[in-house]
């Protein structure tokens, strides 16, 4: 029996789409399945500034879209649903979707990350009526407003700048007494008379009526608390996998992201994993284009032995 | 506006949405959102599968600030299901599809 496609791929961010223009140009029938947005979470970032190629930046959506028509252009289809289960056990493996199911030879699952929430009080009421994960969709409601950012990495840094185009003032709160964002973010942070940063301190609750008003920081290391007037409150304190779906069917490390080796090979053969998804080292579009690359190749010549 | 869209603002939202003979589903956008733009394809493709029977329509948030500020909206992109001029249901940033048909099932 022949599968459906060659090469299913679960995922359409940076690393998912790569893996779609390998496997396509090798002449594989390649599906990607989004569930959501094409491009993955990399389309929430205004500008991009440390891919190679585009020296002046280039906005995160812009980037996507450009990737998913290159992906298209050489025949990757592209399908909008939701992946419920699946199973691994033989050659021929089957995708349970919403409500059908769909077969390949090889799978290769780029389902990247979501930003971790909070875990506050009062964060999955004011979801949309104050808290935010995406400054490049939000920040423009924030105009003249005061607003509070959390997290010491690369986005929560970036962001916090962007979003004081249009705040007049933005609180950066950070657990640490130093930042973990890259040098030219922090001097560019610490240089905006518009950022105001709050160290070691977490939000401890989140305040409002129809929407967020005020947050609770206290300090962790005099434990002393204040209250912040606010009007929206912006999340980057990092990722976590998208991996629920995958069950007990892969070996994953002990935070859920899946264990993979140099080839981007899985505990079950003839399935990879690409970008945010593994156990990386570094979660950013240059390093999952690689891992992209590198599991279409590796799926390329899985499928081309079992062929012969 | 392209195919079944219907482009929602501050002057129709009244007759279109409030009043309408069959329930809305108001995507509320702007140009410089992504993930907005993303979604576009899927929203434009249900308006042709539930043409007749739910009016699906989009808001820009940036030219109409009467009506986004009418229904509080501080994150885009937000869908709001609409039946007899009620807001029975709402999804705020990036729905995958089967959970937006579900969505839109219910309505009927």
């Amino acid at each position: 029996m022949k599968p459906d496609y060659d090469v299913i791929i679960i995922g359409s961010g940076p690393a998912g789409i790569c893996a779609g223009i390998y496997a396509s140009r090798a002449r594989l029938n390649t599906l990607i399945i989004e569930k959501g947005a094409i491009g993955g979470q990399i389309i929430l970032s205004d500008c991009i500034e440390n891919y190679p190629g585009f020296p002046e930046g280039i906005n995160g959506y812009e980037l996507m879209d450009k990737m998913a028509s290159q992906a298209k252009n050489f025949g990757t289809n592209f399908e909008s649903d939701e992946v419920i289960s699946f199973d691994l056990s033989n050659q021929i493996k089957k995708v349970n979707l919403s409500n059908k199911i769909i077969t390949a030879y090889s799978i290769i699952i780029s389902t990247g990350a979501s930003p971790k929430k909070l875990g506050t009080l009062g964060e999955d009421t004011y979801y949309g009526k104050g808290i935010s994960f995406c400054a490049t969709c939000d920040a423009p409601f924030y105009k003249n407003s005061v607003v509070a950012a959390v997290g010491g990495g690369d986005t929560a840094v970036q962001e916090s700048i962007y979003l004081t185009k249009f705040a007049k003032k933005v609180y950066l709160i950070h657990r640490r007494d130093e930042l973990r964002a890259a040098k030219i973010l922090q001097e560019k942070a610490f240089s905006n008379e518009k950022i105001e940063f709050i160290w070691n301190s977490k939000v401890t609750q989140i305040n409002g009526s129809s929407g967020v008003e005020s947050i609770t920081v206290q300090n962790l290391k005099t434990s002393n608390t204040q209250n912040l007037s606010i009007d929206g409150l912006f999340v980057w304190i990092g990722v976590s996998p998208n991996s629920s779906f995958l069950k007990n069917s892969l070996s994953l490390d002990k935070d859920g992201f899946i264990i993979t080796n140099a080839k981007m090979e899985t505990s079950v053969k003839g399935v990879f994993a690409a970008g945010d998804i593994r156990d990386t080292p570094l979660r950013q579009v240059s390093s999952a284009i690689g891992d992209g690359a590198i599991a279409a190749i590796s799926a390329i010549h899985y499928i081309e032995n079992i062929k012969k | 506006m392209s195919g079944n869209i219907l482009e929602i603002n501050d002057k129709n939202f009244e007759s279109e949405v409030l009043k309408s003979d069959i329930p809305v589903l108001v995507d509320f956008w702007a140009p410089w959102c992504g993930p907005c733009r993303s979604i576009a394809p899927i929203i434009e493709e249900l308006a042709n599968v539930y043409l007749g029977k739910i009016k699906i329509g989009k808001c820009n948030v940036d030219d109409n600030q009467l009506v986004a500020a009418q229904y509080g909206i501080r994150s885009i992109p937000t869908l709001k299901f609409f039946k007899n001029g009620n807001i029975v249901n709402e999804l705020v940033g990036m729905a995958p599809k089967p959970t937006l048909e579900k969505a839109l099932n219910s309505l009927l």
